[in-house]
């Protein structure tokens, strides 16, 4: 009798578990998400999130043990083997847009395991590049990041590309 | 007693002499940099071959326009190092690793700012200064365009203004001294890295951080940090996933600095300079007195020849 017990408050309580947290999330998955922090060079990138979601499926495939299954991964599985699903869930949340400043460094804890934690560019960076290399994504930066006029002038191309070039890319066409 | 006293002092200062070379010597193998000297780890690895901290480089330093366009991928077609126009750039190596296709590395070449740097050993006119931040900068306006450091550099790096037909000077990169390093800022090129292939920071955390990716992925990394040890170690570090050699590293440098190989000689001038001439006057001093007190005449004559 004691076991059957047991086994039904274990069981609601893994449902609870579950349950409570997919039902709050469900609400605040966004479809789309605006990634502008490269605005002075792109344009803004309306991440398709829905769309994203539907090709992955798993959400720990992006979201490492924030949200989704469990870790799978060997290294992580040391110390996350029972961590649940986190409060944070949103990239920005841990990966710092600043990752080499003064202040970034003064305060980096060097006794931490994850002291080696990507900044935001390169988290979304290596996140994304990784899989759309491996799935067949594009990977040119122009095919997510629509250049600006200032883009141009950084990489002193398109418009702004030197007159030599130009007339060698002329040719290569002709 | 006179005699006497005179071989002490030469005893003296032959032993002050020696102790003192020795001393420095000793001193100039040891140092690893300065306690709160930065660097950044390059993750070769992580490295998609996009340029932009070629582009980033030439806007910050303020260089002229390039020939081809930074997002020109047809410049990997040749091995390129850095230049008066351009501090960093990037070049492309075809791999192969044991087990499988390795497929093309890039390689981000510029300045490796060294813990004893060469050039800064081999300029005369004292141009170069090793900060404390870390940096390997120099000051233009003293270069007299001799190019000792270009042939003393290890790795090949300072420019030479050749266009300039008046005033030709060195150039190289400066780890973004003037504008970033020196208010902790990082470098122009980390900043701009999508991959963050560069990770900035403390060069005692980034040898850490570089042996922890090794350890956590013995199969993605060679097991060595380029630039660790390599020339006296340098505040740029390199991670591969390949064997550096194929990736354009000389693997055959030595540990010691460069300015080993030149100290035992550059150590015994000044003590040519200073002992010698006291040393061999007083040798010829005594010789001369012995002869005078045989011989009064000859030692006269003996002593005009020596006249200068």
């Amino acid at each position: 009798m004691y076991a059957v017990r047991n086994w039904l408050i274990g069981g609601i309580a893994i449902l609870a578990l579950t349950m409570a947290p997919a039902d709050s999330r469900a609400k605040s998955i966004p479809d789309s998400i605006k990634l502008d922090s490269l605005v002075n060079l792109y344009e803004r990138v309306d991440f398709n999130h829905a769309k994203h979601i539907t090709i992955v499926k798993d959400c720990a495939e992006c979201h490492h043990h924030t949200t989704g299954t469990l870790v799978q991964d060997a290294d992580c599985v040391r110390c996350h083997k029972n961590s649940g699903a986190t409060p944070v869930v949103a990239c920005k949340g841990c990966h710092a847009a600043q990752p080499f400043s003064a202040a970034a460094l003064r305060e980096k804890n060097r006794t931490a395991y994850h002291m080696d934690k990507l900044g935001l560019k390169g988290a979304y960076h290596q996140n994304c590049t990784g899989c759309h290399s491996k799935m067949g994504g594009p990977t040119g930066c122009q095919d997510c990041h629509a250049r600006k006029k200032q883009g141009d002038a950084f990489y002193s191309a398109g418009v702004i590309a030197p007159k030599q070039a130009r007339v060698d890319v002329k040719h290569r066409s002709n | 007693m006179k005699r006497r006293d005179f071989l002490k002092g030469c005893m003296a200062c032959g032993a002050a002499a020696t102790l003192g070379v020795s001393g420095k010597a000793w001193g100039i193998g040891s140092f690893e940099g300065y306690p709160e000297g930065m660097g950044v780890l390059v993750d070769l690895t992580r490295c998609v071959g996009c340029r932009s901290c070629e582009a980033a480089c030439n806007k910050e330093q303020h260089l002229p326009a390039p020939d081809a366009p930074f997002d020109d991928k047809s410049v990997f077609e040749e091995k390129r190092r850095p230049t008066e126009k351009a501090f960093t750039v990037v070049n492309r190596y075809d791999t192969k690793k044991e087990g499988g296709p390795g497929g093309p590395v890039y390689r981000k070449i510029q300045c490796n700012h060294c813990n004893e740097p060469a050039c800064l050993a081999s300029c005369f006119v004292n141009a170069y200064t090793k900060t404390k931040e870390g940096a390997v900068i120099y000051n233009s306006k003293v270069c007299v365009g001799c190019r000792n450091c270009m042939i003393a550099c290890p790795f090949n790096v300072p420019g030479y203004s050749y266009s300039s037909a008046l005033n030709p000077v060195v150039k190289k990169c400066i780890f973004c001294y003037d504008t970033r390093l020196k208010y902790g800022k990082p470098p122009a090129c980390v900043e701009v890295c999508p991959q963050e292939v560069l990770t900035f920071g403390n060069r005692n955390d980034l040898l850490k951080i570089g042996r922890d990716r090794i350890k956590e992925k013995p199969d993605r990394y060679v097991d060595h940090i380029f630039g660790e040890k390599e020339v006296g170690g340098t505040s740029w570090l390199y991670l591969a996933g390949v064997n550096f050699d194929q990736v354009g590293f000389d693997t055959t440098m030595a540990n010691e600095p460069i300015l080993s190989n030149v100290k035992d000689f550059l150590g015994i001038v000044p003590m040519v300079l200073t002992i010698w001439p006291a040393l061999f006057t007083g040798f010829h001093l005594l010789a001369t007195k012995n002869k005078n007190h045989t011989n009064h005449e000859d030692g006269h004559s003996e002593q005009e020849d020596h006249k200068p």
